[in-house]
């Protein structure tokens, strides 16, 4: 009707101002989420850094390292406090990880067959090439360790040389302890030193969370082999203490939506779980005397929190107003 | 120059490989008419395998962002600004009622590449040595050496280079624009530049490219483009960028960084925190075992 006429043109001029200002036209049979001129953060949304591209390997290596790290620093002490059988638990646990992380780092590599590449340069500013070096050299003393104390407990020696195989045992441990204490802590520097919001804004909670989470597996695990001593309850306690204390760290240490996916949504609940299973339950049932509750809890905490930090950095490298937040 | 025709930068011989000579883009949205030839041209020549068709529905690019298997990505900006001195859109119609309201509108054509950085973070954490910088000051990926760690893929600032996915052919290595090495180690020019149109794209020795930018900033900041800027980041860790970009309006819009850090700035900060964790555990242990 043409006497309608302008009333209706006035309408679409509303709508076109709905449109335009409020971002969605509210109207009858329209049910358009975000319709219709969705704006989205940065370019239509698109991620400005890329995310990670590392599957289920990563932080399990990142688990298995870290146990395996730090389980020849416990049989160098076995060793030297004459604890031959702790000893030898610690370094099955550093030789199982010896020789299970090379083959977890090259499951993941996009050419598995290339593997050896990582070997033909050293660059100390790249810490996946830093970290290439220190697992071979861990797993060069840790795995010949493991195996000469083997031997050694299976009488393969003449008994007058047993004092020198100890001897060699324990420098072989030694070897294994310090780049262990490497393998244990560069995978935080690995993800603290990227473009990756969530990683680089807590580049020193990581070395420090990975490598007292993995102590304290490698602790927990000598715990559930049976173990049940004071030093590995002490290591245990202290291991739990620093989680939680890390714990309080990263939630003061916030930085809006430039960390966001470590707080919320899948991977926030990852890493809040991982810490709550690594800090105050292990220290509520270590002070109940139920330690193999505290070593399972902690060992879980620990395994779920390196899946919660590769998904935070999924989320984080996807997500273009955390980078824009973080460069404020 | 337009109008230079074969003495133009983008389309004659040169020897800048052989003398040595820092190269760059200059990628110019102001002149750019989203014709995509660089993006063709760019996966004809370097065999850039197709890496399927999805729709985006933004605006007119149904590429995405660079990566492994897109090395030239056309942008489609569209912003409610006016884009210099035109009248553009509906404010130039007006409404049913004679009201012209300010409702101004400019649709930005933007050709993204790798961006050649002065410190490349994906360089600097390639643990194969595959990532080099050539004698033309570009950054290259070696595909015969890339083993696939991923790990370049999280340390560019910029988010270009990507580890290319299965079923593509050369699968599992990382990628990103080669500046066209092969074809200046030959004495031509990248095949994005030589098949711009309008020139949006220079290609050309990095000083002349710095000048030329700087001079067209001015001539369109006087014709009414009074956010027009050249984006290059010299003053963070990246320490300029060989292939910059001119930009109406802030960076954001156009996916990029505001303040790229190259992530070697962390290192020191990250090892140190590693280094007392080391030490804490020592001697953790240490005293766990000789008091109790």
């Amino acid at each position: 009707m043409p006497n309608e006429a302008p009333n209706f043109e006035e309408r679409l001029d509303t709508l076109r101002k709905e449109a335009k200002h409020g971002d969605v036209v509210h109207g009858r049979g329209v049910d358009v989420a975000g319709g219709p001129i969705p704006r989205y953060p940065g370019y239509y949304g698109e991620a400005v850094v890329r995310p990670p591209v590392w599957t289920w390997e990563i932080p399990v290596y990142f688990f298995v390292g870290g146990a395996a790290g730090t389980a020849p620093l416990i049989a160098l002490a076995a060793l030297l406090v004459r604890q031959i059988e702790l000893a030898r638990g610690a370094l099955w646990i550093a030789a199982a990880g010896a020789i299970l992380s090379p083959v977890l780092l090259i499951m993941d590599l996009g050419r598995p067959a290339m593997f050896l590449n990582m070997l033909r340069v050293f660059k100390h500013r790249s810490p996946m090439s830093v970290g290439a070096w220190i697992l071979s050299l861990f797993s060069s003393f840790a795995v010949p360790a493991w195996i000469v104390l083997e031997m050694y407990l299976h009488n393969a020696f003449a008994p007058s040389i047993g004092p020198l195989v100890l001897i060699f045992c324990g420098l072989l441990c030694a070897g294994a302890a310090l780049f262990g204490l490497g393998l244990a802590t560069y995978t935080g520097v690995l993800l603290g030193a990227t473009a990756i919001p969530a990683w680089f804004l807590h580049r020193t909670l990581l070395p420090i969370h990975f490598g007292t989470a993995g102590l304290g597996c490698a602790a927990a695990i000598l715990e559930l082999l049976g173990f049940q001593i004071r030093p590995l309850f002490m290591i245990g306690m202290l291991a739990a203490i620093i989680e939680t204390i890390l714990w309080i760290w990263l939630e003061i240490d916030k930085h809006d939506a430039a960390d966001r996916a470590l707080h919320h949504g899948g991977s926030g609940w990852l890493i809040r779980g991982g810490e709550i299973l690594t800090g105050p339950l292990p220290i509520i049932f270590r002070l109940t005397n139920l330690i193999p509750l505290a070593a399972i809890s902690f060992l879980l905490g620990a395994f779920l929190s390196r899946f919660g930090w590769i998904a935070a950095g999924r989320v984080s490298g996807k997500d273009p107003e955390a980078v824009f937040a973080s460069q404020k | 120059m337009i109008g230079e025709g074969v003495q133009s930068s983008n389309q004659r011989r040169h020897t800048f490989v052989a003398d040595r000579v820092e190269v760059g883009f200059f990628t110019d949205p102001s002149v750019c008419i989203g014709c995509k030839a660089c993006e063709v041209a760019c996966k004809e020549w370097n065999d850039v395998p197709d890496d399927g068709y999805t729709w985006t529905g933004n605006s007119y690019d149904n590429t995405g962002h660079l990566g492994a298997s897109t090395w030239r990505h056309v942008m489609f900006v569209e912003q409610d600004r006016p884009k210099g001195n035109q009248i553009v859109g509906a404010s130039s119609l007006g409404d049913s009622l004679g009201n012209y309201d300010d409702d101004p509108f400019r649709w930005i054509f933007l050709s993204d590449v790798c961006k050649h950085c002065e410190n490349a973070g994906c360089l600097e954490a390639c643990p194969t040595g595959s990532i080099v910088r050539t004698e033309v000051g570009s950054v290259l990926v070696q595909n015969d050496v890339c083993n696939g760690c991923g790990y370049c893929v999280v340390s560019c600032p910029f988010g270009v280079v990507d580890r290319r996915p299965k079923p593509l052919p050369d699968h599992g290595g990382a990628f990103k624009c080669t500046f066209c090495y092969d074809r200046q180690k030959s004495g031509l020019t990248p095949a994005c530049a030589k098949v711009c149109p309008t020139e949006s794209i220079v290609f050309g020795r990095l000083d002349d490219l710095r000048a030329r930018g700087r001079e067209r900033v001015e001539t369109l900041r006087a014709s009414g483009y009074g956010d027009a800027q050249l984006y290059d980041p010299q003053e963070t860790s990246v320490g300029g960028i060989h292939a910059f970009f001119l930009l109406l309006g802030e960076a954001e819009a156009y996916g990029l960084p505001p303040k790229p850090q190259v992530p070697t700035i962390y290192l020191k900060s990250s090892w140190t925190a590693a280094l007392v964790a080391a030490l804490g555990a020592l001697v953790a242990v240490g005293l766990a075992f000789a008091l109790f």
